[in-house]
């Protein structure tokens, strides 16, 4: 498995990354080892076994629908980056 | 006091040898004094234990004390703590004071073990050698020119060098065993769901378990029973009433079947760490195990196929580093998507953005299937192989590393072979399994850890096993020079 720059770069979007320039040989080439690294697997047939999810296997609990938290908007906001009259502030997105 | 072992330190609290107060003072004395040259905390809460010291010296005089109350600890930095900086090893966080505390971080408060601080760790526990780290790496105590293994090394290397009791350690593939193996330490790595995952900041969640790193497993039995049990906050906690991890320290080892795995022997195992186990092999025989080899024959796959499982989760879970919220902001966003991209390209380092990248690729459209379905299924050929093992043996023996202590920088240019270094102990994770280092001798003055793993939900057994071991050998009691 060979990575290009371009797909480093298609990559770094999905993942929502800057990436410079600088670095996306460096990263093409690592990304590319850890890939034939993982390609091991396909030297083990698995075409009838089941996929393990959770080691316990177990249900997902369910729980009334009812208020459990209490608001704290403004004990989290005052970690926020930006934030101004009870909203996160961010770049416009609409003109 | 320092040379005291956890269960020690509580007597001496109950007889009224010492309070709370001294105790704390002592061990930030130690950490101001002998840290600077180790790198192991990010940071120390000095008033906050103190505080918290006075308040255990009281509930004691009232009588109200638990078995714990008054020891001091210590907390991975992956934990959230209410109003004390929780910044995970990275950049990202490095301005984050959570408002809110971990289940495992309000048990230890429930208890009354004040904390000393937080430790350094690997970015985002994604590392094994703790050089990932934003504040940059810690250094082993044994021998300060290498590492203490990671993501879990300052957790490791404050133990080692008794600056604090004990501290927690999170296992996503090793972070627990590795580090306590590297630096001459005990180290439980819990069934996963034992302990809550509640406020631990997530890095692979279907693998992601807390646990206690203490000297002796004495220690780790009584931080067990302290940290685990059932917590609706976490959708993958189970439901189990609680359990006394201490209840089967004593029980004799008599007929006790040990599983060699041959696998775990091999190629690649460094002879000083494979000559070592195998004297603890002999002394297990002495107390009277039996011992026969076993076969894990898909555990040679656990690597790559952990490489593609923990990538996947990491790339969803890191998913909510937006530059928005909370953390790391990059300066002048001129749109969104600039907001994003270099809030997180700035704010994550190399091994955490490759990562990521990884699970990202491993999840886009048309490569499912290739990639987190085939290691999903790889993962159940692994857990098969544990219980067909399991059917035959109470315990399994490995070594926890193949090699000792490593130089710093010696691992970083290539990370599939810093990958490599995991490759006893991540199987263990993917099985969903208990697991354990425990110290059992030197090679050329580094520490080798056991590794000893139990079936599901047989912690008691197994540090009983460890437990065993120690009341026989002295390797856990051994101090790095310079910090006796």
């Amino acid at each position: 498995m060979s990575l290009s720059h371009d797909d480093v770069r298609k990559i770094a979007h999905l993942a929502r990354l800057a990436v410079s320039d600088a670095d996306v040989d460096a990263y093409a080439r690592s990304l590319s080892s850890i890939l034939d690294f993982v390609e091991q697997m396909e030297a083990v047939n698995t075409d009838h076994v089941a996929p393990m999810a959770h080691p316990q296997d177990t249900a997902q609990r369910l729980r009334d629908d009812a208020v459990s938290e209490a608001d704290q908007r403004e004990r989290f906001q005052s970690i926020a980056p930006a934030v101004e009259a009870g909203l996160y502030l961010v770049p416009k997105v609409i003109e | 006091m320092h040379e005291k072992t956890i269960a020690e330190l509580s007597a001496a609290l109950a007889k009224g040898e010492c309070s709370s107060v001294e105790l704390t003072e002592h061990f930030l004395k130690r950490i101001e004094a002998l840290d600077g040259g180790l790198n192991s905390f990010v940071t120390v809460t000095a008033e906050q234990a103190l505080a918290q010291a006075k308040a255990a010296d009281d509930r004691r005089a009232r009588g109200e004390a638990g078995a714990l109350t008054g020891v001091p600890m210590a907390q991975k930095d992956i934990f959230c703590t209410d109003g004390v900086r929780t910044t995970c090893g990275s950049k990202m966080l490095d301005n984050f004071i959570a408002p809110y505390d971990a289940t495992v971080v309000e048990r230890f408060k429930a208890e009354g073990c004040p904390m000393l601080g937080k430790t350094n760790m690997d970015e985002f526990a994604m590392g094994s050698s703790n050089e990932t780290s934003f504040h940059g790496p810690v250094k082993n105590p044994w021998d300060t020119a290498r590492v203490p293994g990671g993501s879990s090394g300052g957790s490791a290397a404050a133990v080692a060098a008794r600056l604090t009791p004990s501290a927690t350690g999170t296992d996503t593939g090793g972070s627990i065993r590795q580090p306590a193996a590297l630096c001459g330490i005990t180290g439980l790595k819990p069934t996963y769901g034992r302990v809550s995952r509640w406020g631990m900041i997530a890095f692979a969640s279907s693998l992601d378990q807390g646990g206690p790193m203490a000297a002796t497993a004495e220690d780790c039995a009584l931080l067990a029973n302290v940290m685990s049990g059932f917590d609706p906050r976490d959708s993958t906690s189970i439901e189990r009433p609680a359990e006394d991890f201490t209840a089967r320290l004593n029980e004799p080892l008599k007929g006790l079947r040990i599983g060699l795995p041959r696998e775990f022997f091999g190629e690649g195992l460094d002879a000083g760490v494979a000559k070592a186990v195998d004297e603890t092999i002999e002394q297990y025989k002495q107390l009277g195990a039996e011992v026969k080899e076993v076969g894990l024959p898909n555990s040679g796959l656990s690597v790559p196929a952990y490489y593609v499982v923990a990538p996947a989760e990491c790339s969803s879970n890191l998913a909510r580093f937006d530059g928005v919220r909370y953390g790391y902001r990059c300066e002048n966003p001129k749109d969104l998507m600039d907001l994003y991209t270099r809030s997180r390209g700035e704010g994550f380092g190399a091994e955490v953005k490759r990562r990521i990248m990884v699970g990202t690729y491993a999840l886009s459209a048309g490569y499912f299937d290739a990639y987190y379905l085939k290691a999903q299924k790889i993962r159940r050929l692994i857990a098969d192989d544990f219980a067909r093992a399991f059917e035959e043996v109470d315990v399994i023996l490995g070594p926890t590393s193949p090699s000792t202590a490593f130089k710093l920088g010696e691992k970083t240019d290539d990370p599939v072979t810093m990958y490599l270094s995991d490759i006893y102990t991540i199987a263990v994770n993917l099985a969903g399994l208990p697991g354990m280092s425990i110290p059992a001798g030197f090679s050329d003055g580094l520490p080798v850890g056991l590794q000893l793993i139990g079936n599901y939900f047989d912690e008691a057994r197994l540090l009983g096993v460890a437990h065993q071991y120690q009341s026989v050998t002295d390797w856990h009691r051994r101090i790095p020079k310079g910090f006796e």
